[in-house]
Parts: structure tokens; sequence; C-alpha cells
């Protein structure tokens, strides 16, 4: 046993990259996160920008509902979603593994956008209607550069959530959209652990969230914060 | 064009916060909005940009009904009391934003931000972004993207009060010019009589959701329509001192009284409340009529190059209005001298019964 490795092999990395089987468990799993975190923004900008800016009966209550959903566990929702998806024909789809996550993602970043959408004045939208914007020019081009930084942040938030899900991603699959997670799983055999393998790919894992981290380094902070500050 | 509101009531969950007003505005004129905070300024500029919709009554551009029309299809711009400015945008692209999208040919829109610019003087900061901006030239950018287009209404929400003094004044006497040369309504909402006196033209006195007058600004000042509009429009607020009015005498209490003006002589005798502005009692007789009163200095208020002095008489309080800087004591017993001849009367309901001869004609601020 030494902490300094003796021989210095990069095998694992280069027999991971050139085996289907496992760089397809990254490209499925990039798939289906980059899938959800597109369904998310288009649903939540949308919702959070009613929720933010008008007032109507059983707001409040609906936006507190929203929230109850993180509150449930995924294995609860197993079963059904197995059931449902299998019987509508998406079973072993991507699609599939990023509509089951939107159920946690699209309350958690409604949740966020409402914060930093709230923190810009009112009188924005109304200026920008005084100065003849009609609503989605408007939002495109003024409301949504002035929440970057809340949309950065919550693109973080849906990242790391789908990106480390297993138990919804595994049950949904089987073979053709299977995610790294479970593909990690097979290093484990009867004839013992291939560690050399499976620390490969567990580094491999983490690059992608490195990278998403680094862009939104200087929001950090104030996405935990909702964008409430 | 002309502006008419008529019988607006706004109704907000059931409080109501402009209540019947009727105003008509006349082309090119340049209007004050003047009441306390909560008074319904920011609601009426609202219900006339068509940013809300009364709950009762209607509003007439040049005749027509617009009172269901969106904003975007009124043509009128507004500045607010908080710095708005798109921050994605340059100084440039902001004031150059509602000429964009009317599909003004560039040429035209480069030649009128230039002129607009130049004249709030924010040519050199052109190519920057509001937020690396004071929040005076913040201010002047939202200003300018209000009138590079030809709107025509132009509503300013108290656009100066974030500001610092001086630049106030400064921009104060700009806006002032630059509404010479146009043919718009400009709707201007102050809590501050100064200004409103600054800034000339008419003011629409607003109490509690209510018009209490409305008129040419000087007359307003000289000629308020009852005791609330007067409170409203001098600074310090006018004093009111509650008096009983006999045929020829005014009873302040039973100890306190004098002859009273002719004029005052026409009204039934009875109980009036009667007004006295702060800057017509003075520390010196102005005339041998004057009524001394000896009172107690409660504090002396240095504003400017002026002093507001608060005293109590042993049955009512006044404040004075000094010119330059004076120093009291807490305490300091003084003689202070009443002039009988300058007072508003008002009846018990509050509105004006009399006014006194000396207002009509001259313009004293304060």
């Amino acid at each position: 046993m030494t902490l300094w490795p003796k021989n210095l092999t990069f095998d694992n990395y280069i027999g991971i990259f050139t085996n289907s089987s496992w760089y397809m468990g990254y490209v499925n799993s990039m798939l289906y996160v980059a899938l959800n975190m597109l369904i998310t923004i288009c649903v939540a900008l949308p919702a959070a920008y009613a929720f933010s800016r008008y007032r109507f009966i059983g707001d409040k209550h609906l936006f507190f509902w929203l929230l109850t959903n993180l509150m449930a566990p995924p294995a609860v929702f197993l079963l059904p979603y197995f059931q449902l998806y299998y019987s509508v024909g998406l079973f072993d789809t991507h699609i599939a593994v990023a509509l089951a996550h939107c159920l946690f993602n699209i309350p958690l970043a409604i949740w966020i956008l409402e914060g930093f959408m709230s923190s810009v004045p009112k009188e924005i939208d109304e200026t920008a209607y005084i100065d003849g914007y009609s609503f989605p020019r408007f939002f495109i081009k003024i409301f949504i550069p002035m929440i970057r930084s809340g949309i950065g942040v919550t693109l973080f938030f849906l990242f790391m959530f789908s990106w480390v899900e297993l138990l919804l991603a595994r049950t949904l699959t089987a073979t053709d959209a299977q995610p790294i997670g479970m593909i990690m799983t097979r290093t484990s055999t009867a004839s013992g652990i291939d560690w050399g393998t499976l620390a490969a790919a567990g580094v491999l894992t983490i690059v992608p969230g490195i990278l998403v981290v680094y862009f939104v380094r200087n929001h950090i902070a104030k996405g935990f914060a909702l964008g409430r500050t | 064009m002309s502006l008419h509101l008529q019988n607006i009531d706004h109704v907000v969950g059931g409080q109501s916060h402009i209540s019947g007003v009727n105003l008509e505005l006349e082309p090119g004129s340049f209007n004050v909005l003047l009441g306390r905070t909560l008074a319904g300024k920011t609601t009426l500029m609202r219900l006339m940009a068509g940013l809300e919709q009364p709950t009762r009554g209607r509003i007439f551009m040049d005749g027509k009904d617009v009172t269901g029309v969106s904003v975007r299809k009124r043509n009128v711009s507004m500045v607010y009391q908080q710095f708005i400015n798109y921050p994605s945008m340059t100084v440039r692209d902001n004031i150059a934003s509602p000429l964009k999208l009317a599909n003004t040919p560039q040429q035209e829109i480069d030649r009128r931000v230039g002129s607009i610019a130049e004249m709030l003087h924010i040519e050199h900061l052109l190519d920057r972004y509001p937020q690396e901006l004071s929040g005076g030239q913040q201010q002047r950018t939202a200003m300018g993207r209000a009138l590079v287009k030809d709107a025509d209404l132009i509503l300013f929400d108290e656009p100066l009060v974030n500001l610092d003094y001086k630049l106030r004044e400064e921009l104060r006497d700009e806006l002032r010019e630059l509404f010479k040369a146009r043919n718009c309504i400009a709707v201007y909402a102050t809590t501050e009589p100064n200004e409103a006196l600054a800034l000339g033209g008419n003011t629409a006195v607003l109490h509690e959701g209510k018009l209490l007058q409305y008129g040419p600004t000087e007359q307003v000042y000289r000629e308020p329509n009852g005791r609330h509009s007067a409170e409203m429009f001098s600074e310090p607020p006018i004093n009111i001192v509650p008096g009983k009015l006999t045929a020829t005498e005014i009873t302040f209490d039973q100890s306190l009284h004098f002859p009273c003006d002719p004029g005052l002589q026409r009204l039934t005798p009875g109980d009036y409340d009667f007004g006295v502005r702060a800057s017509h009692i003075t520390l010196k007789p102005q005339s041998a009529d004057d009524l001394e009163l000896p009172v107690l200095v409660d504090v002396a208020e240095i504003s400017g190059s002026e002093t507001f002095l608060h005293v109590r008489h042993e049955r009512f309080p006044l404040v004075l209005h000094l010119a330059g800087i004076h120093e009291f004591h807490v305490n300091d017993a003084i003689n202070v001298y009443f002039p009988t001849h300058q007072l508003y009367a008002f009846d018990k309901q509050g509105s004006t019964v009399h006014i006194p001869s000396s207002a009509q004609g001259s313009v004293a601020h304060g």
C-alpha cells in the first residue's frame, strides 16, 4: 500500500473512452440531463414570471404546493412512473428520464427564478410597455438578460439534481438510455471489483459538474439565497 | 392633445385610492400634481398612462375615449421616482429604444438621441451602461428615453426625489426649458410646494385620493379653496388658529381680540379657522395694527438660508418663516407680530370663506 501510485497508468481512461458500452453511459446521462434542463427552463421561466408579477386566486397556495413536490422521496413515484412510461412506450428513452426529473426540477427552478424575477422592479416591465415593447420582445430582449445570473444558477441546480439522480434514471431505462451511474455498477462482478475502471469512471463523472460550477461560480451564493438578496 | 379625466374612481381591494376625480388638462400645458405621500399622485398618473384601469369613470384623449386602451397604444412616456433603465443596454440604446421600436430610420435615431443627450448633458456617457453612472446621470438617461419620442403625454412621478439638492434644482430648471418647445401635456408629481411654485404651470392639489383644487399654480397658491389645500401648498404649513368672529372683532380666546379686516365683516359671525402664512408672522412689527404676541421658542429649524421658527403661544402653536439664519434657544421668550390683515378664513367644513386682499396680486414664497 502506498499513497503515491507506483505505476501511473491511463489505461482505465482509455478503456472507458474506447468501449462504447462505457462512454455511451456518459452520452446518455448528458442527453437526458440536457433535455431536462431545456424542458425545465422553458416551463419554469413563464411560470416564475407569472408567480412574481401577477396576483391570482390561490397563487400563494399553488406556489407552496409546487414546493411540496420536492418533499416527496423519488421512490414514491417509482412504480407509477415505471407503469406509466411503459404503457405509453417511453420506457428506455432519454425523454422518459428527462420528464421524470422534471417533477423535482420544475418546482425548484420556479422557486429560484421567482426570487430573481421579483428582485427586478415592476417598473422595468411598465417602462418597456410604455416604450412600445410587445411582451415577448420585452421578455427576451430585456427581462431575460436582467436575470441571466439567476438562470445560470438555476441551470446549475437542475444539472446537479439530474446528473446524480440514479433511482428514477435506472428504473426507467434498460439498455438504450442507461445512465453512467448504472453502468458503473458493472465494475462489481462475481470475480471481484474492477477498482481501476471504477475510479477512472468516478473521476470522469465529476468533470461536467466542475465545468458547470466554474461557469456560475460568481453567482452561486446569490443562488442559494434564491435571488432574494 | 388634451386629456380629460371624468369621474375617475379607483378602488383596490375595497380601499378607495382615487375618488371622483374630474380633471381637464389643456394641450401643451405643464401640470403639477401636488400632494403628500399616499395622496394618490402615483395612482392618478398610472391611470392617465393606462397602466391601470379606473374602477369607474372615463378617460378621454382629444375627445376620444381611451379608458380601456393599453399603454402601448397611448403614446405616453413616464419617468419614475426610482431610476429605471434597461441595465443590459448602453445609455445610447436606452434612449433610442422607443424610436427603434417605432421603426425610425437609423439616421433620425442618431440625430434625435444626440440632441436629447446634449440637452440633458449626457452626450459623453452614451456608450456607458446605466449601472456605471451616478444617480443623477441615470435619471437623466431615463428622462432622455421619455423625451426622445414625441409622446402626447409625459408623466414624471417625483423624478427628482432621490437626487441631491443642487442637482435637483438644476434638473428642475432644465426640465421647464425642455417643455417650452413642446406641444405635449406634461404632468409632474411632487410632495413639495416649493417645487410646484418653481415649476409654475398649473397645479392640481390632491388629498386622500380627492382632487381639492386645480388651476394656475400661483392662483392656487394665493387663493386656496380650502384649509387642506392651503396646508398642502405651503412649506412650512400655513398656521391655523381657531377663533370667533363677531361683527367687528376676531377673538382667539377670551383675552386675545382685535378689530377685524373690513373684508371679514361680510361673514356671518361665528366660529372660523383663521390661517396665516408662516412668512407673514414677523419678529418686528410691520404695520401699526399688528398683534403683539408673547411666545416661547420651541425649536429653530434652519433650512438652507432660511429659518423655520416653531414657537408656542399659551393657546396655540405657530410657525414663522424667517429669511436668513437666526439662532434661538429653547424656551426663549420673544414677541412675534401677527398680521391682522393677512388672515385667511376657513369655515368649519374647511372651505375658504375669505382671502386677504394682500394675497391677491403678489406671490411670496413660503
